[in-house]
């Protein structure tokens, strides 16, 4: 079989090249698709470890918490939904009052 | 990796590592590509691909979600605000060279190095799947989701309804 840390191994890669291009890029709406990309690396990790390594079934525990994992990422794409519907309505509110949305310029909050 | 190492591949591991590629190119694309429009592309790809790796890993009924959910919902998404903000022809904006890349990719290579060798690498002999075969099936999700985990289930649903208000009132030229 292949070997868990294959899985996690794309995993961590995917993620970090997220967060590399949350530091790194200017465009809010690529910075978003860093973040997706990032949540998706962890439900891939979630998936792997739900398959290769399930909870064992506890006495006296849930009985369903070696499902765990997939219900995880069944809540983070739930999570992630919302989170992109929201995030991209700020951005559209943003672009609509400043007609640039260069992520370096947005300094209203600074005091 | 030794040639003896290729030689006792089957056929899954090669199918991985093909869908593992891709997946990792066009993760970079994302990042590296700079008209929006190609990067979300590549983020199509990259979901798409993941999909056929939760097959692999028998989590049949994800992948599907994948699929509904990331590259049918949320990349029209983002599609749809990028041509409506026409980011991608004459507004495209020039990514300048600054302190910050800098950072960001010291930070990204510490990251790496951190996690796969203190985390990754303890765990390279794990071969052998522990769940059931059909663990990923819709008997199995849906009998979980409907009795053990029905609470975070509706809180889940209370979430995507502050959702719908809040980009409903976001969008709304005044209130």
């Amino acid at each position: 079989m292949i070997p868990l840390y294959w899985y996690l191994g794309l995993g961590l890669l995917m993620f970090t090249v997220g967060a590399v291009g949350v530091v790194v890029r200017r465009n809010p709406i690529v910075i978003f698709m860093c973040i997706e990309l990032m949540l998706n690396a962890v439900n891939l990790t979630f998936l792997a470890f739900a398959r290769y390594q399930p909870t064992p079934l506890p006495i006296g525990g849930l009985p369903d918490s070696w499902m765990s994992g997939q219900m995880m990422v069944i809540f983070v794409m739930a999570v992630a939904a919302a989170e992109v519907a929201v995030g991209l309505g700020i951005i559209m509110a943003i672009f609509r009052l400043r007609d640039n949305v260069d992520i370096d310029e947005m300094n209203l909050l600074k005091g | 990796m030794n040639l003896e190492m290729i030689q006792s591949f089957t056929p899954a591991h090669f199918l991985f590592l093909a869908l593992a590629g891709i997946a990792a190119a066009t993760a970079v694309g994302v990042v590296a590509f700079n008209d929006p429009v190609r990067s979300a592309l590549c983020l199509v790809g990259n979901f798409f691909t993941l999909a056929f790796l939760y097959f692999t890993l028998n989590a049949e009924l994800l992948g599907i979600t994948q699929v509904v959910v990331y590259t049918g919902a949320i990349m029209v998404l983002f599609l749809f605000v990028l041509m409506l903000l026409n980011l991608g022809g004459v507004k495209m904006m020039k990514e300048k060279f600054d302190v910050k890349r800098v950072l960001g990719f010291g930070f990204g290579a510490l990251l790496l190095y951190v996690i796969g060798a203190q985390v990754i690498l303890p765990l390279n002999t794990i071969t052998t799947a522990k769940a059931a075969n059909d663990f990923g099936g819709p008997e199995m999700i849906g009998r979980a989701l409907f009795t053990t985990y029905v609470w975070p289930f509706e809180v889940a649903s209370i979430l995507l309804l502050i959702g719908v208000v809040g980009s409903i009132m976001l969008a709304k030229r005044k209130v």
